[in-house]
C-alpha cells in the first residue's frame, strides 16, 4: 500500500492508574497505520486494550505517550480549527446501544445534535436531513419524534450510525457495533455497515472479539494481547496461516476456520495475566506452549516476516 | 379436483388493487406519525394522566389555599381565650370544636397548618439548593476535592438526625420557624449532596456524553442538554418524597416540647396538646392528624407520579 495513511500511530501508550499506585497498562506501545477507506479491524480477548486504543486514537483519552498522527499531522497538537474538523470528521459508534443514547431526547434530537455544531441550517433542512438519515439506516421518518426505550437493540445501533454519519465523516471507530445484539440482528446491521463503507468512502476501524465477523468485514487486522500488537497482517494470509502462537490458538477455537486440517484446537494454559503485572519479556510467555528462557527476558519486536504480514514472537519463523 | 381448484383461481382475474391495506399510502402514514414531542412536554402530559398524583395535588392545593385564607377570613381568631365556650365538640360555631382554652379550633387548624407546610416545602427547597451546589462541586471538581467533600457528608450523615435537630434546638435555645427549619435541614441535604454527586458522575461518564464530546457539542451544552435534565428528573422526585419527613420531623418536635411556641401553632403542637385529653376529646386530635397524614401521603403520591412522568422509560 503506497498511499498516505489516514492515521499513523506510533509506539502509542495509554496507562491508567490503578489503587496503590500502579499503573494499568491498557495499552503499551502499540503501531500501525490505517489507510483511506479501508477496514482495519483490532480483535483480542475482553480487557486487551481495543476500546482504550480506539478512544485514544479519537482524543477521549490522553495518550501516556507516542504519537498520533492524523494525515501526517500530530492531533496532540492541532490548532482549534484543526481540531473542529477533527471532531466532524472522525466518529464513533458504541458497543452499548442502551448507554450511547441519552433517554431523555427524542430520536430526531440525537441525530441533530452533532450534525447542529458544524452545519448551517434551518430547521426544516435539519428535519429533512434527519429524515433522509433515517432512510440511509433503514428506518422511518416517524421514528424522529420516539425515544430511544421504544427502539429495539439493532434499531438503537440503527440511530448510532444515524448519528455519526450525520456528520458527513470520512473515518468511523466501530467498537463492538454488534456485539451486544441478537445474532439474528447482527448480519444486518454489519452489512449496513459494509454497504454505507461503500456509498461513502468511509474508513473504519472495527473493534471486535467475533473473529468470524472479522473474517467478513476487514482488510487488514492486528490482533492485540494484554495491550500489545502481536500480529498485524490482511486478513486473508492471517487466517490461512498466523504466525503468533496466541492468534493461532484464538483462530483454533474458531469452528470453521481449520475445519479439515488436522491441527487441533489449541488451549491455553492459566488465566490472561493481568495489565497492571504483565509478564517481563514477551507478554504471551507465561501462557505460550513454546516459550522458551529467551521469551521471558527479551520482549520481541514487531517484525514483517512475510510481506505486510508482522509478528511480534522470538520464534515466529520457526514454528 | 385439484385441477378445477386452480383453474377457478386463475379464472378469477386478479386485481392487485384488491391486497393494498386501506388507508396504508404514505400521504396517510404521516398524519398517523405522532407529533414531535420534547421530554418535558411529554413528562407533563404523563404526570396529568395519572389520576392519584392529580387528586394528591389539587389536595394539596386545597390544603395550602385554607391555610393562608382561613385565619385571614374566620370571625374567629388563633389566641382569642373564651373561657365559657372550653373544650367544645364540633359544631356550627366552632367546626372543628374548641381547646381547652376556648380558642377555635377550625382557625387554629389552619394557622398550624401553615407552619408545617412552610417547614415542609422551605425545608426541602434549602435541601435541594444546598445538596446541588455541593454534589455539583463534588463532581465538578472530583479527585481530592471530592474525597474529602464526601468523607464530610459521611460523617455528617452518621449523626443520628433527631439527636443534631434536638441539640440544635437546645443550643438555639428559640423554636421560632427560621430556628426549627435550620435545625431540620442542617444534615438533611447530605442525602441530596450524594444523590446530585452519583448522578452527575454518571452522566458525565456516559456514553452519550462521550459521543456529544466527540462530536465536537461545547461542555456548556452538554450540561444544559445531558446534565441538567437527566439530574433534575431525579433530584425533583427525591426532593418531593423528602416533603413528608420534614413535616413529620416537625411534629416529633412539637410533641417532645422543641417545636413552635403558643399562642403560635402547628399541626404537631395542636396534636401533641390534645394528647392528654385523648380518650375524652377525641376531636382535639384528630383534625391535625388527619391533615399531618392528608398532607404527607398528598406528597408522597405526587412524588409517585412525578417520578413515573419524568422516567421515560415508563412512557406509554
Ligand atoms: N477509564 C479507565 N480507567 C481505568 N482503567 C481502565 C479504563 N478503561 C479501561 N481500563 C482498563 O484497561 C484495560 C483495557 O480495557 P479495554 O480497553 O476496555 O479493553 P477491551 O475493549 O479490549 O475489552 C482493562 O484492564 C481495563 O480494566
Ligand atoms: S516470543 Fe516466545 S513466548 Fe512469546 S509468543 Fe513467541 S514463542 Fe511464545
Ligand atoms: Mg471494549
Amino acid at each position: 500500500m503506497s498511499k498516505q495513511p489516514l492515521f499513523e500511530i506510533k509506539n502509542l501508550k495509554r496507562y491508567f492508574p490503578a489503587k496503590g499506585g500502579k499503573t494499568v497498562k491498557a495499552v503499551d506501545d502499540v503501531t500501525f497505520d490505517i489507510f483511506p477507506g479501508e477496514t482495519f479491524s483490532l480483535v483480542g480477548e475482553s480487557g486487551c486494550g481495543k476500546t482504550t486504543c480506539g478512544r485514544t486514537i479519537l482524543g477521549v483519552y490522553p495518550k501516556t505517550s507516542g504519537s498520533i498522527l492524523y494525515e501526517g499531522e500530530e492531533t496532540a497538537k492541532m490548532s482549534k480549527a484543526q481540531l473542529r474538523q477533527f471532531r466532524r470528521r472522525n466518529q464513533m459508534i458504541f458497543q452499548d446501544p442502551y448507554s450511547c443514547l441519552d433517554p431523555r431526547m427524542t430520536i430526531g434530537t440525537i441525530i441533530q445534535e452533532g450534525m447542529n455544531v458544524h452545519f448551517k441550517r434551518t430547521p426544516a433542512q435539519r428535519n429533512e436531513k434527519v429524515t433522509e438519515l433515517l432512510f440511509k439506516v433503514g428506518l422511518t421518518a416517524d421514528f424522529a419524534s420516539r425515544f430511544p426505550h421504544e427502539l429495539s437493540g439493532g434499531q438503537r445501533q440503527r440511530i448510532g450510525i444515524a448519528r455519526a454519519l450525520a456528520m458527513e465523516p470520512d473515518f468511523i471507530v466501530c467498537d463492538e457495533p454488534i456485539a451486544a445484539l441478537d445474532v439474528s440482528i447482527q448480519a444486518q446491521v454489519i452489512n449496513l455497515m459494509i454497504d454505507l463503507q461503500q456509498e461513502m468512502g468511509l474508513t473504519y476501524l472495527f473493534i471486535s472479539h467475533d473473529l468470524s465477523m472479522v473474517r467478513h468485514i476487514s482488510d487488514r487486522i492486528g490482533v492485540m494481547y494484554l495491550g500489545s500488537l502481536v500480529e498485524l497482517s490482511p486478513t486473508a494470509p492471517l487466517y490461512e496461516k498466523p504466525l503468533h502462537p496466541y492468534t493461532q490458538a484464538l483462530f483454533s477455537a474458531i469452528p470453521d476456520v481449520h475445519r479439515g486440517k488436522k491441527e487441533q484446537r489449541i488451549h491455553l494454559q492459566g488465566e490472561i495475566p493481568s495489565p497492571i503485572n504483565p509478564p517481563s519479556g514477551c507478554k504471551f510467555s507465561s501462557r505460550c506452549p513454546y516459550a522458551q528462557d529467551r521469551c521471558h527476558e527479551e520482549a520481541p519486536a514487531l517484525r514483517e516476516l512475510e510481506k505486510d504480514h508482522f509478528v511480534t514472537c522470538h520464534l515466529a519463523a520457526q514454528l | 379436483m385439484n385441477e378445477n381448484a386452480v383453474n377457478s383461481i386463475q379464472e378469477q382475474a386478479l386485481d392487485p388493487k384488491d391486497f393494498q391495506i386501506q388507508g396504508a399510502d404514505t400521504a396517510s402514514a404521516e398524519l398517523f406519525a405522532r407529533k414531535p414531542v420534547t421530554y418535558w412536554r411529554d413528562a407533563w402530559r404523563r404526570f396529568f394522566e395519572n389520576k392519584l398524583a392529580v387528586v394528591a395535588l389539587c389536595l394539596l392545593i386545597v390544603i395550602t389555599l385554607c391555610t393562608i385564607f382561613v385565619p385571614i377570613f374566620s370571625s374567629h381568631s388563633i389566641s382569642a381565650h373564651d373561657l365559657l365556650n372550653r373544650k367544645q365538640w364540633p359544631s356550627a360555631q366552632h367546626w372543628f370544636g374548641t381547646d381547652d382554652l376556648g380558642r377555635d379550633l377550625f382557625v387554629r387548624v389552619w394557622a398550624g397548618g401553615r407552619v408545617s407546610i412552610i417547614i415542609g416545602v422551605l425545608g426541602a427547597a434549602i435541601v435541594a439548593v444546598v445538596g446541588c451546589i455541593y454534589g455539583g462541586i463534588a463532581a465538578y471538581f472530583g479527585g481530592k476535592v471530592d474525597m474529602l467533600m464526601m468523607r464530610i457528608v459521611e460523617i455528617l450523615s452518621s449523626v443520628p438526625n433527631l439527636l443534631v435537630v434536638i441539640m440544635m434546638s437546645v443550643v438555639l435555645e428559640s423554636s421560632s420557624i427560621p430556628t426549627l427549619l435550620f435545625a431540620m435541614t442542617v444534615t438533611g441535604w447530605c442525602p441530596i449532596a450524594r444523590l446530585v454527586r452519583s448522578q452527575m458522575l454518571q452522566i458525565s461518564r456516559s456514553e452519550y456524553v462521550m459521543a456529544a464530546r466527540l462530536m465536537g457539542v461545547s461542555p456548556l451544552k452538554i450540561v444544559v442538554r445531558h446534565m441538567i435534565p437527566n439530574t433534575f428528573s431525579v433530584i425533583i422526585v427525591a426532593v418531593t418524597f423528602r416533603i413528608p419527613g420534614l413535616i413529620f420531623g416537625e411534629a416529633f418536635l412539637s410533641n417532645v416540647g422543641l417545636g413552635v411556641q403558643p399562642p403560635n401553632t402547628s399541626w404537631g403542637a395542636l396534636s401533641s396538646a390534645a394528647q392528654s385529653s385523648l380518650l375524652y376529646y377525641p376531636y382535639m386530635m384528630f383534625f391535625p392528624a388527619l391533615l399531618i397524614a392528608l398532607t404527607m401521603l398528598s406528597f408522597t403520591l405526587m412524588g409517585d407520579g412525578l417520578r413515573d412522568a419524568l422516567d421515560p422509560k415508563l412512557r406509554r
